[in-house]
């Protein structure tokens, strides 16, 4: 086991470093490939409306002239050491571990991204056992119940939450139970470190809403696999043995059926923390969602950069996690 | 039919009853040694309404056990032999299957008994061997938790104490190590060890009744006679009533002291092995002698196998369901045609659902069955 997850580890180690090719590849050789001079791709760095000396500098102090794998070395060597980008006359400092510099706003990316990190850390976990508990359960229930009145109810509210988009199912909690029947009124972050309790309160709306859309498709998911497991043969055996149909459905169903929700269940968070965008910018949530999107819109590539390696770096994390917790539940995986 | 209990309620039953069976049957209800009946079957029926129409899966099978006996149920696919031992431990409860008669199980009438009296009664008076011992292992747990589960269910001990009973079953039943196998999964077993597996699992609580539907079908031919012999050493040991399901007639020569030959829901013969070897009596029996290979026969000599397919348990053909396919019917002045034959003693203990005579039936056996196979 313990030989298992060393194995992942290093496999991990490789994936990351393969990503920051990619990702560095799609910013930097990309556009050099498609015939831009390094003056043209410096002036992306810089924000809108930028000024040619502004330009010429972030040309220099970025090294875009040099070779390319000196430019990813200097990249590598940023995030382990962080670096200086210095032009002669104007030095700026980007310190470990840096993940770019915004010459826009004139500051380091991580600090930023690491400011808005619990934000986006605070609504996804919130919604995440939200939408496991009770995906989970209306699904066994709907499948122990197959075909009543339940089954068919719960199974239509999960199509419309699969169906609805974020932003539409957001805006109409936020109109119903923030201005019209104000029990969350002024939705907005606060920090979990300065009041817990207005922290919760305020994320209640937007991880129900988050929750909603997960926990239709997982309920939908348990429901499919818990009819699957149900029909097995050990079950069967189960039942043989004089087993109290709880212990059952719960101890042999259910341990059967969750092994591919849990698999699901990891990359589904992992995407969610790089940015839930979609539910932050409908609650005015200043997380790593809202981030991207403002970087976008400035056409801020460094921070674009910089959460595009975190995103994936979550992603890469949780399908470490997920393939750890898989031989923890399947045993057939570990031998 | 008339010597065959059927009403195992009414008071005159087993009067003027000459078969061994249906005494012990009659002194049932006070008795609680080891020796007797153990299980008696009356008219039990398994009905399972789908939209294509009624499956009758059992349909009016009668039997009895004594302990310490070994039942073999024999018959092709679909008649109705899973159906029936899937429904003497209640397993049918839950699911849209009707049942109706009555399963008597020391005493006890299951059809009527309550769920959770037939859970209790589940994996400890009454326990079942699977076929396919890969599938109805659990994949996620060792084959010591799988084991001590049933016991610890049934009985007041802790985790530990379960978990060194599993042990010792694994012992008994011929795994070596068993200290150290009882922490693996199904998945590092080999196939025969997984059927030993599940042996001790049945045997967790010392049941009275040991079902075991089609033990050795998925297995090795080498292991296949290894499960046989274990079963039979356990039953011994044990003393249980077993239940043998199988399509293997081989199987049923091997260890079954009586037999019972399915057919369509129903019972076609009934009686000791020796009855349904050496002198059967139904047509149906006939057939899978017939389809039986043999090494005592010349290599020349085809299989006889029996025309036709198995009926539809939907739509069962009206008189004998055996009447499409049997060569006999000619006999019988039509009635196979139109009425169902009760099951009729021919011999003590030996009974026939057919409309042949004794006599015709002893003679066709003789003359033109026996001399070909």
């Amino acid at each position: 086991m313990i030989l298992f997850i060393i194995r992942r580890l290093v496999m991990t180690v490789f994936l990351l470093i393969l990503v920051s090719m990619i990702t560095f590849a799609i910013f930097f050789l990309v556009p050099r490939l498609a015939g831009q001079s390094a003056y043209q791709l410096a002036a992306q760095y810089v924000g809108r409306n930028p000024i040619p000396s502004e330009i010429r500098a972030v040309e220099v102090k970025l090294g875009l002239n040099a070779p390319l794998y000196l430019q990813y070395g200097r990249y590598l060597k940023g995030i382990v050491f962080g670096v200086h980008y210095s032009n002669g006359t104007d030095v700026s400092y980007c310190p470990f571990p840096c993940f770019g510099y915004s010459f826009r706003n004139q500051q380091p990316v991580w600090p930023q991204l690491i400011s808005d990190a619990p934000v986006t850390l605070s609504l996804a976990i919130g919604a995440a056992v939200l939408w496991l508990t009770g995906g989970v359960a209306i699904g066994v229930l709907s499948a122990l119940r197959r075909g009543t009145f339940f089954d068919r109810f719960s199974m239509g509210v999960a199509l419309a939450g699969v169906s609805l988009p974020v932003f539409f199912t957001g805006l109409i909690s936020l109109e119903l139970f923030s201005y019209k029947w104000p029990i969350f009124p002024n939705v907005h972050y606060v920090a979990i470190t300065s009041n817990p309790l207005l922290w919760a309160r305020n994320l209640v709306l937007p991880w129900i809403t988050l929750a909603f859309l997960y926990a239709a498709l997982y309920a939908r998911l348990t429901r499919a696999g818990m009819l699957e497991t149900m029909g097995e043969d050990y079950i069967r055996t189960a039942r043989a043995k004089g087993l109290p149909e709880r212990v059952v459905v719960v101890k042999h169903g259910l341990r059967a059926a969750l092994t591919p929700i849990v698999t699901i269940f990891g990359l589904d968070l992992g995407l969610l923390l790089g940015g839930a965008i979609l539910t932050e910018t409908t609650f005015s949530l200043p997380g790593l969602g809202q981030f991207t999107i403002l970087a976008i819109q400035n056409q801020d590539l460094p921070e674009i950069l910089g959460v595009v390696m975190l995103a994936s770096f979550f992603i890469v994390i949780a399908n470490l996690v997920v393939d750890i917790l898989y031989a923890v539940v399947d045993p057939r995986v570990r031998h | 039919m008339a010597r065959w209990p059927r009403d195992a309620a009414s008071p005159e039953r087993g009067e003027g009853v000459t078969t061994e069976a249906a005494q012990a049957a009659a002194a049932r209800p006070a008795n609680t040694g080891h020796s007797g009946t153990l299980l008696e079957v009356q008219d039990l029926r398994i009905h399972f309404p789908t939209d294509d129409g009624l499956v009758k899966a059992v349909d009016g099978l009668t039997f009895t056990l004594d302990r310490g006996r070994t039942l073999g149920i024999v018959g092709e696919s679909g008649s109705g032999k899973s159906v029936t031992s899937l429904g003497i431990l209640g397993l049918h409860r839950g699911s849209s299957a009707r049942i109706t008669g009555e399963i008597w199980l020391d005493g006890e009438n299951l059809v009527a008994a309550d769920s959770d009296r037939v859970r209790q009664l589940r994996g400890s008076k009454m326990a079942m061997i699977f076929q396919d011992p890969l599938s109805a292992l659990h994949p996620y747990y060792t084959v010591g938790q799988q084991i001590s589960e049933a016991y610890l269910i049934h009985n007041k001990v802790g985790k530990k104490a379960a978990l060194q009973h599993a042990i010792d079953l694994l012992n008994r039943v011929g795994i070596p190590q068993p200290a150290t196998r009882v922490n693996d999964y199904p998945h590092q077993f080999s196939g025969g060890m997984r059927q030993r597996a599940m042996i001790a699992m049945a045997l967790s609580c010392d049941p009275e009744l040991l079902i075991a539907d089609e033990p050795t079908t998925a297995l090795d031919v080498t292991v296949q006679a290894q499960i046989l012999d274990l079963i039979s050493d356990l039953q011994e040991e044990y003393g249980s009533a077993v239940i043998i399901i199988t399509h293997d007639l081989g199987v049923v020569a091997e260890l079954a002291d009586d037999v019972l030959v399915m057919y369509a829901g129903r019972s076609a013969e009934y009686g000791t092995a020796e009855d349904i070897f050496d002198r059967p009596g139904h047509p149906y029996t006939w057939g899978l002698l017939g389809s039986m290979p043999r090494l005592s026969a010349a290599r020349t000599e085809r299989l006889m196998p029996i025309k036709g397919t198995p009926p539809s348990l939907i739509n069962v053909p009206p008189g004998c369901p055996f009447h499409p396919r049997c060569g006999y019917t000619g006999l019988t002045s039509g009635l196979s045609d139109t009425e169902v034959p009760e099951l009729r003693e021919v011999a003590p203990g030996h009974l026939v659902a057919c409309h042949l005579s004794a006599g015709q039936q002893r003679q066709i056996w003789a003359e033109q069955i026996k001399v070909k196979l």
